[in-house]
């Protein structure tokens, strides 16, 4: 049994001082509070420890790894196919998403550029993927903050985007699509003009959450001025996305640095809201789902013609290197470092999920505020457990 | 004190227990139509899905159904919870939603007890059932209960002063505490100089109404008030650890409140179960159609009452209690002064 | 940066939702009889079916007469529930007088659906054509050892499998046939 060292005790004491602060202070014990793994507002198995003064939080602290499954292990004994199916579970709301970097990455390990069709039409996909995403979030901000309505027009109206998505590569939820050097199949007849009409839908629904939700008056009471971030602490935290814009920074990589889609062509606006608070995240989503829609239908309108997929060997081995590539996904910045020593399988696929950098801010962000709020924050920083835990 | 029923000679007991027995049927039989129409039917319409449809015809069976699932359920309880106190939390709320409906009249005669103290105790006893909440908070041994039992307490003791406030008025304008004398001053009065709708108090105290209706919201614990209960945080607040009958006793007893307070506020504001005088409705008839009448409406505002639930999310218990601190009791005081100050000049 | 609401945007909330409740219980307009069940988004499963479309992958069926037995579907499932058993054997000559040719016959090929994950790597990866898609989804058994689906039932999938789609203008994919 090893001796108790000197810092231990010194910790010890530090705790024990503390907590007798706040004794002497408020005349309370703080109580300590479990907001999870098994909680309807965190998105999965997220685990925050709260001590809480009453109402009040004193600190929070996120224990993800709940959900870990291993990915960056398992790259390392599938081949590339094989990776491509499990990475769609990464971020399993708008999971052709995750694919995309992925593949991009290990074209560039190969040198292999996919046609214009195939990536054309990846940014087409790209983009559905976002509003799958993204349509949930906007009505499972009112469920966290307790109206339980929007959610349901908002998993109606994901329907119409699952079935598009269902269309075209045979899963609504795992697409399994993308192709080192393309695509795997081509569009059904059809698709384009059923495309543009969910497009309709879905912008009928932005205008319905706009007058349900956002225009409410408690809505607006309950997430303006709630959970800021300053610019600076967001580029300090890594956040990206829109958690990122909605603070201010104007940065968004289908933009700034877009490698291997078609986001020149088309024309299309980045939104920004300057004040960094829940409410502005809301708003930014919100804007960003209906110009997803807008650049579907340019998308829609303008498919070049050719083939799908370039000329890839059959047994695919990509030659050694490294790459890193990384997109403005649905929920922020995904990057993969895929760095691969000439075999069938990766030597080592390191995945930058954008959740994880939004959760990391949650400790500064959660201090001093009230329990309700805790939960209108984490519903609008909006992050998806397998992406964190992965 | 006997009283003839169908030319029987009945005692005070016999009477007594008749009345109670078709009151309990008869709330419970409200409650039932009320959480079929608007809990499984109209919110599933209002979230363009169907609802149950698979127990009894368009699923009209399923509160059987989901009662008998509740009976059947264990009866466990935490292992540090107060376990008499936490038994007892249910049948004190219980208790007090059945004690309120003892005044509410549905006929010139139907009523359990005609107190003269008519909402004044209607009042009282509504606010009971913080007591009851509060037990369940702290006996359950959760912190997410306590925190639910806390944010009850301090809501429901802030919203009684609008609710008795607002109430106020209409007995400044009625002229007495006693809802039958309520009732017949807004059957027989006319608004306008036109006998044709009575005098219905909402017309006249249209700010007392709203305030009154914001107020039952809060004082049942639905969005945008409900922090107590808090689906995506508490998750069920103090009711987080009960189950079984228990659970099923709260589920029945929110029901049953909504039901007596649209009861009252269709006493109060509505007419109640009167219709206008001037329509020449006999005595006789009124005792079977004034059930029916009193039915209606109160179900109608249930259904007020859970249409703004299933729309709106929730306040923040600190922006709840501004709310009725700083903008509820003002208006319903200026609301009262008015309402005396015009009594007494027209 | 948000609109101002001239309306209190809590009654345009009440609205919206009294708005989506009319137009469950009345889609066909207010003067003809509710008929809910017609406007709201739910299919009221089993009574009445979704198709799903042609490409959803529901069940994977099996050709047996293209099937070489190759083994690379086996190798390539990430999961590893395609089991594959066969033996040598003498086919008749291609031409009279020829030599017997050598194939392999397969005696076993189950497809574990309790582990399959649904990717269809498999299907693509087959240079025989002998696997392919069906949007069949309704196969869900009581006991885990039925979804193992053995080389007899996959061939019964092969009746549902939809023929393959024509192609968006602009294509230069060729549509393929579906062997029947």
């Amino acid at each position: 049994m090893t001796a108790i060292t000197d810092r231990q005790k010194l910790q010890y004491i530090a705790a024990k001082a503390a907590d007798a602060r706040v004794n002497v202070e408020l005349e309370t014990e703080g109580m300590i509070l479990n907001i999870g793994p098994q909680h309807p507002a965190t998105h999965g198995t997220l685990r925050i420890v709260a001590k809480l003064d009453g109402e009040q939080v004193i600190l929070a602290e996120p224990m993800a790894g709940y959900m870990h499954r291993g990915y960056e292990k398992l790259t390392e004994v599938r081949t590339y196919a094989q990776i491509t199916t499990l990475v769609n579970r990464i971020d399993w709301l708008g999971s052709f998403a995750n694919e995309v970097p992925f593949i991009l990455a290990a074209e560039q390990l190969m040198g292999v550029e996919a046609p214009p069709r195939a990536t054309w039409i990846r940014t087409l996909l790209f983009e559905m993927s976002r509003l799958a995403n993204i349509i949930l979030f906007l009505g499972d901000m009112g469920v966290q903050l307790g109206a339980i309505t929007p959610v349901f027009f908002a998993f109606r109206d994901r329907e119409y985007v699952l079935d598009q998505i269902e269309a075209v590569t045979g899963g609504r939820f795992h697409p399994n699509f993308d192709r080192i050097g393309g695509l795997k199949d081509d569009l059904p007849k059809g698709w384009l003009a059923d495309t543009k009409g969910v497009m309709d839908k879905v912008r009928t629904f932005c205008d319905q959450i706009e007058d349900l939700l956002l225009g409410s008056e408690v809505f607006q009471q309950r997430t303006r001025g709630i959970g800021v971030i300053p610019a600076d602490v967001a580029t300090q935290y890594g956040l990206s996305g829109a958690n990122a814009r909605a603070s201010g920074i104007d940065w968004d990589l289908r933009r700034d640095n877009c490698i291997g889609l078609s986001y020149p062509q088309l024309d299309w606006k980045v939104w920004t809201h300057p004040d960094g608070d829940s409410f502005a995240r809301f708003w930014v989503r919100l804007q960003e789902v209906r110009e997803a829609t807008k650049m579907v239908d340019q998308l829609c309108d303008g498919v070049p013609s050719g083939p799908i997929m370039a000329k890839v060997p059959r047994i695919i081995k990509v030659p050694a290197g490294e790459a890193y590539i990384s997109t403005e996904n649905p929920l922020g910045e995904m990057g993969y470092y895929i760095v691969s020593k000439g075999d069938l399988t990766p030597f080592r696929v390191k995945i930058r999920s954008a959740s994880f950098n939004n959760v990391s801010i949650t400790p500064w962000l959660l201090r001093g505020v009230y329990v309700p709020d805790i939960i209108t924050i984490l519903a609008s920083l909006y992050f998806i457990l397998g992406d964190i835990d992965r | 004190m006997t009283h003839t029923f169908f030319s029987l000679e009945l005692a005070y007991w016999q009477q007594t227990l008749i009345k109670l027995l078709a009151g309990v049927a008869f709330i419970l039989a409200l409650t039932g139509a009320v959480v079929y129409l608007y809990l499984f039917k109209f919110v599933s319409f209002m979230q363009s899905r169907l609802g149950p449809m698979e127990a009894g015809p368009y699923g009209s069976l399923q509160l059987l159904a989901e009662v008998g699932k509740w009976l059947q359920k264990e009866d466990i309880h935490t292992e540090n919870s107060d376990r008499l106190i936490f038994g007892l939390a249910p049948a004190v709320v219980m208790g007090s939603t059945f004690l309120m409906f003892v005044v509410i009249p549905a006929g010139p005669n139907a009523v359990i007890a005609d107190l003269p103290s008519g909402i004044y105790y209607v009042l009282a006893m509504s606010s009971i059932s913080v007591i009851g909440i509060l037990m369940a908070g702290w006996a359950s041994a959760n912190k997410y209960a306590l925190l639910g039992g806390l944010r009850a307490a301090g809501q429901l003791i802030a919203y009684e002063l609008p609710l008795v406030l607002a109430g106020l008025g209409v007995v400044i304008q009625a002229g007495s505490l006693n809802l039958q004398s309520i009732v017949a001053s807004q059957s027989s009065g006319e608004i306008f100089g036109i006998p044709a709708i009575g005098n219905p108090f909402i017309i006249t105290q249209i700010v007392g109404f709203v305030v009154f209706m914001i107020a039952v919201q809060a004082e049942l614990t639905q969005t945008p008030f409900d922090m107590p209960i808090a689906e995506s945080e508490l998750v069920a607040g103090y009711q987080v650890e009960y189950t079984g009958i228990r659970f099923l006793v709260y589920f029945i007893a929110e029901f049953a409140t909504a039901v007596g307070f649209a009861a009252v506020a269709s006493t109060l504001f509505l007419g109640g179960w009167a219709l206008p005088e001037s329509w020449g409705i006999s005595d006789d008839a009124m005792h079977v159609i004034g059930p029916i009448v009193i039915a209606i409406k109160a179900v109608l505002l249930v259904g007020v009452v859970f249409w703004v639930r299933f729309s709106f999310p929730r306040f923040r218990e600190d922006q709840l209690q501004r709310l009725a601190w700083k903008f509820l009791i003002p208006i319903t005081l200026i609301n009262l002064v008015v309402t005396a100050v015009l009594k007494v000049v027209l | 940066m948000a609109p101002k609401p001239k309306m209190p945007g809590v009654l345009k909330g009440l609205g919206v939702t009294f708005r989506t409740a009319m137009d469950t219980m009345f889609p066909d307009g207010p003067l003809h009889p509710p008929s809910p069940s017609k406007g709201a988004a739910t299919v009221q499963y089993p009574r009445e079916k979704e198709t799903p479309s042609p490409r959803a992958r529901g069940v994977i069926s099996l050709e047996e007469d293209n099937c070489t037995a190759c083994m690379l579907c086996a190798r390539e499932c990430p999961d590893w529930c395609i089991y594959i058993e066969a033996h040598k054997t003498l086919a008749p000559p291609r031409r009279a007088g020829g030599k017997p040719r050598q194939v392999n016959a397969l005696d076993r090929f189950d497809i574990d659906y309790s582990l399959c994950m649904y990717c269809g790597i498999c299907v693509e990866v087959c240079p025989f054509e002998a696997l392919f898609w069906s949007p069949e989804y309704e196969y869900s058994e009581v006991r885990i050892q039925d979804l193992l689906h053995d080389k007899e039932r996959l061939g019964q999938w092969m009746e549902t499998v939809p023929d393959f789609e024509a192609y968006e203008s602009g294509s230069e994919s060729k549509v393929k046939k579906v062997p029947r």
